[in-house]
């Protein structure tokens, strides 16, 4: 029971914590001298940022450590479906509607 | 034969808090949602703004970015809080609540000052459609952040009243949860919202 219940080492964190600073960073950097065209700097953050949620997910919220039938998984990914169906969804038909103009 | 009902007992208690924490997971999904539609509509209407002050224009470099590694540090210091819990020590939990707490209250009050710099100068959520949305999904990221402070300050008093139980651990867990889910959420609003919007 309490194997079970260790969530995560000092090491887990303090690494977490310097990934996620360096995720902060590059984009930041990046942004902020406009090093790369448009679209590629916006491909790259949106990138930096989707690496930074599984940071989160994996290093802060132990999403690998719960018991056997992932639920929690299934429920999270299901959710996610969702959003980028919604986002990508409204993002790519307003850019029709914006043509029609 | 006592024994082995009490053990039986117990064994059925942690069942039903780890399905409390599931519970917690499907909130949390739920949340996911409810941000998701609120930066599709960003989205769609960051560039109109009807003649009105543009992102370009209204974000200070600064500011968000101190708001970002303040919530950073904080996602960071819960951690810290829950390690403290699994080693049983609920003095260093409490104290690294309380730092949590203080950074969270950085973050709402440099969210509240900017919001009221902006108000001043004309950039209300009635002047276009693009601050209608900025304000509705950051505001909507502020909220939450302030009612898990109201929430971490009554787990706090609730630590100091019954001490660590499976009850008071299964709240650490999910608060714990709430607060790294509330970064994240924050990172593509630094991302989508500021750095896209002084690009």
């Amino acid at each position: 029971m309490t194997q079970k219940e260790t969530y995560g080492t000092m090491r887990e964190y303090v690494t977490g914590f310097i990934l996620s600073i360096v995720l902060t960073v590059i984009p930041l950097v990046l942004v902020l001298n406009h090093l790369l065209g448009t679209s590629a700097l916006i491909i790259v953050i949106v990138a930096m940022a989707v690496l930074q949620f599984l940071v989160q997910l994996f290093f802060f919220m132990h999403i690998r450590e719960t018991e056997k039938p992932r639920y929690n998984v299934m429920a999270l990914v299901f959710g996610l479906v969702f959003i980028v169906a919604i986002v990508g969804g409204s993002v790519w038909i307003m850019t029709f509607n914006a043509q029609v103009h | 034969m006592q024994h082995a009902e009490a053990s039986h007992e117990q064994i059925g208690h942690l069942d039903h808090e780890a399905l409390k924490v599931f519970g917690f997971w499907i909130f949390l999904v739920t949340d996911c949602l409810l941000f998701g539609t609120l930066f599709g509509v960003f989205v769609v209407l960051r560039s109109h703004t009807d003649g009105g002050p543009t992102g370009k224009e209204l974000f200070e470099i600064p500011g968000f970015v101190a708001e970002t590694f303040i919530l950073l540090t904080s996602s960071f210091t819960s951690g810290i809080a829950t390690l403290a819990m699994n080693q049983g020590n609920i003095k260093r939990v409490i104290g690294w609540l309380i730092v949590t707490a203080l950074l969270g209250l950085a973050f709402v009050g440099l969210e509240v000052s900017e919001f009221t710099k902006m108000a001043m100068e004309g950039a209300t959520i009635s002047r276009s459609a693009f601050l209608s949305s900025f304000f509705t999904l950051v505001g909507t990221h502020g909220l939450h952040v302030s009612i898990g402070l109201v929430w971490m300050t009554a787990l706090m008093i609730q630590l100091r009243r019954h001490g660590m139980n499976a009850v008071t651990r299964r709240k650490m867990t999910i608060i714990g949860l709430y607060w790294h889910f509330l970064d994240a959420v924050w990172i593509f609003l630094f991302t989508v919202v500021y750095l896209m919007g002084v690009m």
